[in-house]
């Protein structure tokens, strides 16, 4: 779930892939048939495509080619032209820490550098032309013009506790640490989330300005217990969160140690997640990458589960794909298989399953072995969107004349 | 006094609107790293692409002076050198 808000009409879905950017437009009209059209930023790495569903329809691209590095594509006419940010993302120089209260082995001393963009995210509705970006290795970044230039959040970047809560910037995740999942309140624009993986999840309630961690209640199996029997504080390994569009006060997230639900509760100081994933069955677990929820009912959300036993393999239990749904806030799940291959070894990675926002709610999401799948009825069945497009990254949904 | 010549690998040729050799001012630069600036200037957001930002030439690009690989942004350049800007192996 990484755009809880669609653009209203959303008529396609953007792929973000190994070997760029392919954009599944439905046709002017009508038609069932999606229209598969010419990738944009062709060989390069496209980790995140995100229309402003804010009203300016600026589409946002977190693009890595092999040789020239990271950077952040803007186009302003649905993808007809795109024109590169003038500042793309990118660390302090290293001289510009050497006063600061950094540990003496913190990474940022050394200087750190943007491998690449990983999550895009538009900022609150009333701000309109602020956009946020998660970076790899870890780090946020603002643009205040819509995505023409960009700068550190220094209550995030700069933070000197950054370094324990993020492992020292240890490149532990495959493919590098990410920073994802910064979600802002749909109704308190000072509130926000984010997710580290590796670190956990991160509050703010100032914009950003400091953050505190808040994964009370949230396995970490890949950890020793703690000798005095309390819960780590942070090191989790957050997949996909979201702060729920239409009930701000429910969070969701799918995590490596499972699917929770989180409940704010503003009678206490320590807001805790319950583990909803407990009610899936034993034999599916709740390991997974993405976790997508429905916009407006705050009970529904999608989940596709993976092989997260022995040596991690990621790909579908047993080798069969499926999706689970709830409809009571993770009480109880159903599995949605009808339409999905028998059996197949996809990984679906945590940013390429989305929602159109529509009515009907359409869903979709991306395989890394280059397969698109859609339902038309809200995960009840699926059906085969598009074959044979190189490792799939991203899910977005778009309006695009 | 002849100026330094800058071979563009093709990866760079969005950045230059096509041009494949830019001929910089031997006035306006001593060393690489300033030819790099030079170009950034005329073609900006270049140098970005080439040297990351905490002043490291990119892993899979390199940057030669004649035949030599250079290492260092403060290597020397003069009058008619010749650099190329090529992309290097970078994974499948």
């Amino acid at each position: 779930m990484t755009q809880p808000v669609a653009p209203a009409g959303a008529n396609t879905w953007i792929l973000g892939t190994r070997k760029g950017a392919w954009s599944m437009r439905r046709p002017t009209g009508g038609g069932k048939q999606l229209q598969l059209e010419e990738p944009w930023f062709f060989g390069c790495q496209v980790h995140h495509v995100v229309q402003d569903p804010r009203g300016a329809g600026t589409i946002l691209a977190a693009v890595r080619t092999g040789h020239l590095g990271p950077t952040v594509y803007r186009s302003t006419d649905d993808g007809r032209t795109w024109k590169e940010a003038e500042r793309p993302p990118q660390f302090r120089a290293k001289e510009e820490y050497t006063d600061s209260n950094l540990a003496a082995d913190d990474p940022r001393r050394q200087g750190l550098t943007v491998d690449h963009v990983f999550f895009l995210a538009p900022a609150h509705a009333s701000q309109p032309g602020v956009w946020y970006a998660g970076v790899s290795p870890i780090g946020l970044f603002k643009s205040e013009d819509d995505g023409v230039t960009w700068n550190g959040v220094p209550g995030f970047n700069d933070s000197a506790i950054l370094a324990k809560w993020c492992y020292n910037f240890a490149p532990g995740t495959p493919d590098g640490p990410k920073c994802h999942s910064v979600q802002v309140d749909p109704v308190n624009p000072k509130r926000m989330i984010l997710g580290l993986s590796g670190g956990g999840l991160f509050l703010s309630e100032d914009q950003g300005g400091s953050w505190r961690p808040v994964n009370g209640g949230v396995a970490m199996d890949f950890a020793p217990p703690k000798e005095d029997g309390s819960e780590y504080e942070f090191g989790h390994d957050p997949h996909d969160a979201v702060i729920h569009p239409a009930n701000p006060r429910r969070w969701y997230h799918q995590n490596h140690c499972g699917i929770y639900r989180l409940d704010w509760n503003e009678e206490v100081k320590e807001q805790r997640w319950k583990r909803i994933g407990n009610n899936m069955p034993k034999e599916i677990g709740d390991i997974g990458f993405p976790m997508t929820c429905h916009p407006k009912d705050d009970k529904t959300c999608w989940v596709v589960p993976m092989d997260g036993g022995t040596v991690w393999p990621r790909t579908s239990v047993g080798g069969k794909p499926t999706v689970f749904r709830t409809r009571d806030a993770g009480e109880s799940w159903q599995c949605l298989d009808r339409g999905l291959p028998p059996r197949a070894w996809y990984t679906v990675l945590r940013q390429a399953m989305a929602h159109n926002g529509g009515t009907p709610l359409e869903l979709a999401f991306g395989t890394t072995s280059g397969d698109v799948w859609g339902s038309a009825d809200e995960g009840d069945s699926w059906q085969s969107l598009a074959s044979g497009l190189p490792k799939i990254m991203s899910v977005t949904a778009a309006r695009l004349s | 006094m002849p100026g330094v010549r800058v071979r563009m690998a093709p990866l760079l040729y969005s950045y230059t609107g096509g041009l494949r050799v830019i001929e910089i001012d031997a006035a306006s630069a001593t060393n690489v790293g300033e030819v790099m600036a030079a170009l950034d200037s005329r073609f900006p957001g270049l140098a970005f692409r080439v040297i990351d930002e905490q002043g490291h030439i990119r892993p899979h690009v390199n940057i030669f002076l004649g035949e030599e690989k250079v290492l260092d942004l403060a290597t020397p350049i003069s009058p008619g050198s010749e650099i190329y800007i090529v992309g290097a192996l970078s994974g499948g």
